[in-house]
């Protein structure tokens, strides 16, 4: 059982580069645990941190004034390697919502897994994202799952999620769940 | 009504389909390695249940091996707990694991095929988006996540959505020195790093049916490079003598009964794709990388572009901030450029022919001073085929140093990593910030672009060296 996602309410951190690809959200040397947690310290460690481990104070996740649940993401992201570790980085680190205009695959999947939902908006709306974030980090952003809307000041978009996926983030079920009652059904498929 | 090669051996696999859910999808082979597949063994620990069909999981330790003194114990802690926990899980759970120094260890995209495991008609998957490799075979195949591992490890099935299907026909005969690793690199530069996400690929046309299985393996492996869930190539008389009298293959009459039905496995005529490109083979020329994503390539005789010269213009800061990482000047020309590392490995191009490959361009000569050249081969019987051969010598000749199997600098789990501000270039398929060491710089490239470089030092058109060495003829 997962945890539950319903609506969040929260300040947003961006990350507009374009084609963000897994290697940089969470870097391969950082892939050697045996267990889900603890992905969060070295999430985009080498934006992050410079060699000798200080923060690099550029990087936005070292900026104070950006804080939140929310990633606001350029086009891309998520491509490359189908670690799942960059979905449960981001996840440990603190963010529930990841908006874009463009998901890779896999890491589309591996995030709806994870209880971390994926949002696309188209581009127009996805700039006024950030121009709003970048001159007031205190913006207030609502994701409400159920509506399927995302929302600040006075602007509001709606956005797609398959049904099933909706079903199982807000009722914290997984797929293996679904897959597990079917046990008999693949017996048999196996057979024929 | 026709149907795409995709179709049909997707909908042979769903098991049911049930109102509200999606399609359950049953897999045929499984390929799990050390670094994705501890959290899904835990998962079923946590929920007590056992793998659902033993027989379909293979598992082999690739990503983190050393390359060197392999009897020996991993010294880094870490990647030695990671490996000997995927022992651990495939004893538990009666998985056969090929373990380093057993004979068939080695990359697992590798040894799939030179085993027989990977076969027409499959459904194969793996926790590692190159997991596209097997299509080649006229397989769906595709890279999973951790979750998904768990779910076919419990229920040989995940459940997954219906991607959509895209057709590239190449066409046209491939000049000399160029490979198949240019072909793939040649359409991620014209379609992007995600001109291909959503979709699953059938790669077609007169070029692709001349090519050796080895390269059909090296195209759609790189598949996932330009967003592709996979790539797939229709099955025909290569593929089948390919397989024939491999370990894991049918034997016999079965074979032959099996290659009948293999035959059946083609997109039907007026099938419908999503999405048609087609390329001109003779257009593409030996390709090189110059950028932080696979689709930043370039013939290597021409210069890399200006951000003025981009197609679309919002890409602007990100293709300058990859240049400033690549130490490169827009507009500037690749050739020449001096070379610290050559890296000759990884699921892309690390199989018997492309030691040959390299081999034939590097017969008699030494490698450029300063140049450090490791060939790391895919797999253990790749690195036998090759001493029995005698590559091994020529390598030595000339200054190479022949690995032992593994992932290697592809990614730098294990000791391979190219230093911060160093220039590899890499037979690969990644050239991420940092994807071969911290602050390293990857140009991809083919294994003769790669062996060109290793004996020249710079950045170098092979076909210059093929003039001289009267290399004329390159098998594809």
């Amino acid at each position: 059982m997962k945890e539950k996602f319903n609506t969040i309410k929260s300040t947003a951190v961006p990350l507009p580069d374009e084609n963000v690809d897994t290697d940089q959200i969470i870097p391969a040397r950082f892939l050697k645990a045996t267990t889900r947690e603890g992905f969060g310290d070295n999430l985009f460690r080498d934006w992050r941190y410079d060699s000798n481990g200080q923060p690099m104070v550029d990087f936005v996740l070292n900026n104070k004034i950006y804080q939140g649940k929310i990633l606001i993401a350029g086009k891309n992201f998520g491509c490359g390697s189908s670690r799942e570790h960059a979905a449960w980085a981001l996840y440990d680190y603190g963010f529930r919502v990841v908006v874009s205009s463009f998901f890779a695959d896999i890491f589309k999947n591996n995030a709806l897994n994870n209880g971390l939902l994926p949002i696309v908006v188209n581009d127009t709306f996805l700039q006024s994202l950030i121009h709003a974030v970048n001159k007031n980090p205190a913006t207030a952003i609502t994701v409400n799952l159920k509506a399927q809307t995302i929302s600040f000041e006075n602007q509001s978009a709606d956005f797609e999620i398959n049904p099933y996926k909706k079903s199982c983030m807000i009722n914290g079920y997984d797929d293996i769940d679904y897959l597990l009652s079917l046990r008999e059904d693949i017996k048999q498929f196996e057979l024929s | 009504m026709p149907k795409t090669l995709f179709d049909k051996i997707w909908d042979k696999h769903i098991v049911t389909s049930r109102e509200g859910y999606p399609d359950p999808l049953y897999i045929d082979r499984h390929f799990i390695h050390e670094v994705t597949s501890p959290q899904a063994f835990d998962g079923l620990k946590k929920r007590g249940i056992g793998v659902f069909n033993r027989e379909r999981t293979t598992a082999t330790a690739d990503h983190n091996v050393p390359t060197k003194d392999q009897h020996l114990p991993i010294k880094e802690a870490l990647s030695r707990h990671q490996v000997e926990t995927l022992r651990k899980n495939c004893k538990d759970f009666g998985i056969t694991l090929y373990d380093l120094g057993h004979p068939f260890q080695g990359i697992v995209h590798i040894i799939g095929p030179e085993l027989g495991l990977t076969q027409p008609g499959m459904t194969i998957v793996c926790g590692d988006s190159h997991t596209s490799t097997h299509g080649a075979f006229g397989a769906i195949a595709f890279g999973i996540g951790t979750s998904e591992v768990e779910q076919v490890l419990a229920t040989q099935c995940i459940l997954q959505h219906k991607p959509k299907r895209m057709k590239i026909e190449i066409n046209g005969e491939l000049g000399k020195g160029v490979l198949a690793k240019d072909i793939i690199l040649y359409i991620i530069s014209k379609i992007s790093s995600s001109g291909a996400t959503g979709y699953f690929v059938e790669y077609a046309g007169d070029t692709i049916v001349h090519l050796s299985m080895e390269a059909r393996m090296t195209i759609c492996n790189m598949s996932i490079e330009m967003g592709a869930r996979g790539g797939m190539i229709a099955p025909d008389e290569t593929t089948f003598n390919y397989i024939k009298g491999r370990k894991f293959a049918p034997h016999g009459d079965a074979f032959n009964q099996k290659v009948e039905e293999w035959k059946q496995l083609r997109s039907d005529e007026n099938a419908q794709f999503d999405k048609v490109l087609s390329f001109d083979a003779t257009d593409i020329g030996p390709m090189i990388t110059y950028g932080t994503n696979p689709g930043m390539g370039i013939r290597i005789s021409d210069r890399i572009p200006t951000a003025e010269e981009l197609k679309d213009i919002s890409e602007k800061p990100s293709f300058i901030k990859s240049l400033h990482y690549m130490g490169l000047e827009p507009g500037s020309q690749l050739l020449g450029k001096p070379i610290d590392y050559v890296f000759i490995g990884s699921c892309t191009n690390a199989r018997i022919e492309d030691l040959r490959l390299v081999a034939s361009i590097v017969n008699g000569k030494k490698k450029a001073e300063g140049v450090e050249v490791w060939i790391v081969p895919g797999s253990k019987q790749v690195q036998d085929q090759a001493q029995r051969e005698g590559l091994d010598k020529i390598f030595e000749a000339a200054g190479f140093e022949l690995r032992s199997p593994g992932c290697s600098a592809c990614l730098g789990m294990n000791e391979d990593k190219i230093p911060a501000g160093k220039y590899c270039i890499s037979t690969s398929n990644r050239n991420f910030e940092g994807r071969q060491g911290p602050q390293s710089r990857t140009f991809l490239a083919s294994p003769l672009s790669a062996a060109a470089a290793a004996i020249t030092g710079r950045v170098t058109d092979v076909r210059e060296l093929m003039k001289i060495s009267k290399v004329d003829k390159v098998p594809h």
